[in-house]
C-alpha cells in the first residue's frame, strides 16, 4: 500500500436533503474520484445526512488569501443598505 | 451487542442453558445434521466475518479504509444479531459457544492476511452473500424481510471488494502480485458455499453460476487470473456447516469469547 501522503485530497459536499444545496462537510484522502465518493459515504453519510454527494479535488479548489482579506471584504462593512434587513421574511420560508 | 443476556441471572463460570435443546445448541456435537439451521448458519457466516474485519480496527492501511472496513464490520454484525435471535439468545450463541457448534463457512473465519487477502476474502463472501440474499429477499421463506433490508447492505460490500481487487490487480507490480496470491490462497474454501443448507431453500446451481460470472468477470477486469484449482474435492477445504474449523478459528474464538467468559454477565 502506498503511504496516505501520496493519496490526493478531496473536499466532500453533501445535500441533506431535496431543495437544499450541497455544503461542505469535510475532506479526505482518496486514491481517486471513485474511492473518494465511496469513503465520503462512510464518513459523511452514515447517520443518513444526505441524498447526494459531491467530492472535488481539494487542488481544484482556489481560496482567497488572508492576506486579501481587509481589500477583500472589509469595504461591505458600512453599507447596510445592501443588507436585506429592511424586508419581514414571510413565514414558511425557512432558507432564504 | 450488550455483554448482558436478558435473564441475567448471577451465572456459574460457565452457565448452564436452560433446556437440553439449548444446550445441544451450544456445545453440540458436529455430527448432528438436525442443529444444521439456516439460521445459524447464516448467523455465524456474518458474526465471524464480522470480527474478522472488526481486527483491522487500529490496523488499516489508512483511515478511510479503517472506516469502511469497520462500516462492513457492524452491517455484518446487525445482520447476526437478527439471525441468531432467530435461534436463541444471541449473547449466549455468540459467546457461550464451543468451536464445533460454529456453522460458518470456513471462509469466513480466515485470518485477514494483508490488505489485498482481506479483499480476495471480501470479493468471494460479499458476491455469494449479494446473490444468496437476492434469492431469498424474492422469495417468501422467513428469511425474506431480513434479505430484503441485508441486501442493500451487502450490494455495498461487493462494491467495496469490487473497486479494490480492480486498483490492486491494475495497480503496481507489487499489488498485482499480492491480490493474485489472495485469490489464489482463498480458492480452495470457496466450493463450500455452493453446498445446499437444509431448509434455505436456495437454487445452488444458479448461485454457482451467478457467482462464478460475477467473479470472473471482476477479477479479469483487474487484469488478474481466475484461480485454476479445484473448488471441491480432494485438495479443497470446506466443512464449516458441519461444525468442522481451521485452526486459526479456534484463536479467533478465545479472543472474541474471552471478555464474556472471564466476567459473566458483564455490562457496561
Amino acid at each position: 500500500m502506498s503511504s496516505p501522503t501520496d493519496w490526493p485530497l478531496w473536499e466532500v459536499f453533501v445535500r441533506s436533503r431535496r431543495g437544499l444545496s450541497h455544503t461542505h462537510a469535510g475532506s479526505l484522502h482518496a486514491p481517486d474520484a471513485e474511492m473518494a465518493l465511496r469513503n465520503a459515504r462512510d464518513l459523511y453519510t452514515r447517520r443518513s445526512e444526505g441524498v447526494s454527494l459531491w467530492v472535488v479535488p481539494s487542488a481544484a479548489i482556489t481560496a482567497s488569501s488572508p492576506d486579501e482579506k481587509d481589500s477583500f471584504f472589509e469595504p461591505a462593512g458600512d453599507k447596510p443598505y445592501r443588507h436585506p434587513t429592511f424586508y419581514e421574511i414571510p413565514e414558511g420560508v425557512k432558507h432564504l | 451487542m450488550t455483554a448482558t443476556p436478558a435473564s441475567a441471572t448471577p451465572a456459574p463460570a460457565t452457565p448452564v442453558p436452560a433446556t437440553p435443546s439449548a444446550e445441544a445448541t451450544l456445545r453440540g456435537p458436529a455430527s448432528d445434521p438436525a442443529q444444521v439451521s439456516p439460521a445459524l448458519a447464516l448467523g455465524d457466516d456474518a458474526l465471524v466475518l464480522s470480527h474478522r474485519l472488526g481486527e483491522w480496527a487500529g490496523h488499516a492501511p489508512v483511515l478511510e479504509e479503517e472506516v469502511a472496513l469497520a462500516n462492513i464490520a457492524l452491517d455484518l454484525l446487525g445482520q447476526a444479531r437478527v439471525l441468531l435471535s432467530l435461534v436463541g439468545d444471541e449473547d449466549e450463541l455468540a459467546y457461550l459457544r464451543e468451536e464445533r457448534a460454529f456453522r460458518n463457512l470456513q471462509l469466513v473465519e480466515q485470518p485477514n492476511g494483508d490488505f489485498a487477502h482481506t479483499i480476495a476474502r471480501q470479493l468471494y463472501f460479499s458476491t455469494y452473500q449479494t446473490l444468496l440474499y437476492g434469492q431469498l429477499a424474492s422469495g417468501s421463506g422467513q428469511f425474506a424481510p431480513l434479505a430484503a433490508k441485508a441486501v442493500k447492505e451487502v450490494a455495498y460490500h461487493q462494491d467495496h471488494a469490487e473497486q479494490w481487487t480492480l486498483r490492486l490487480g491494475d495497480g503496481t507490480a507489487e499489488s498485482h502480485e499480492r491480490m493474485q496470491r489472495g485469490l489464489d490462497a482463498l480458492w480452495r474454501f470457496t466450493g463450500e458455499m455452493f453446498q445446499p443448507v437444509d431448509g434455505l431453500g436456495i437454487d445452488c446451481q444458479a448461485l454457482r453460476a451467478g457467482w462464478t460470472a460475477s467473479v470472473t468477470s471482476v477479477v479479469e477486469r483487474a487484469t488478474l487470473a481466475v484461480p485454476g484449482g479445484p473448488q471441491t474435492g480432494a485438495w479443497t477445504a470446506g466443512a464449516g456447516r458441519q461444525g468442522l474449523h481451521t485452526e486459526p478459528f479456534g484463536r479467533m474464538l478465545a479472543e472474541m469469547q474471552h471478555l464474556h467468559l472471564s466476567h459473566p454477565g458483564a455490562s457496561w
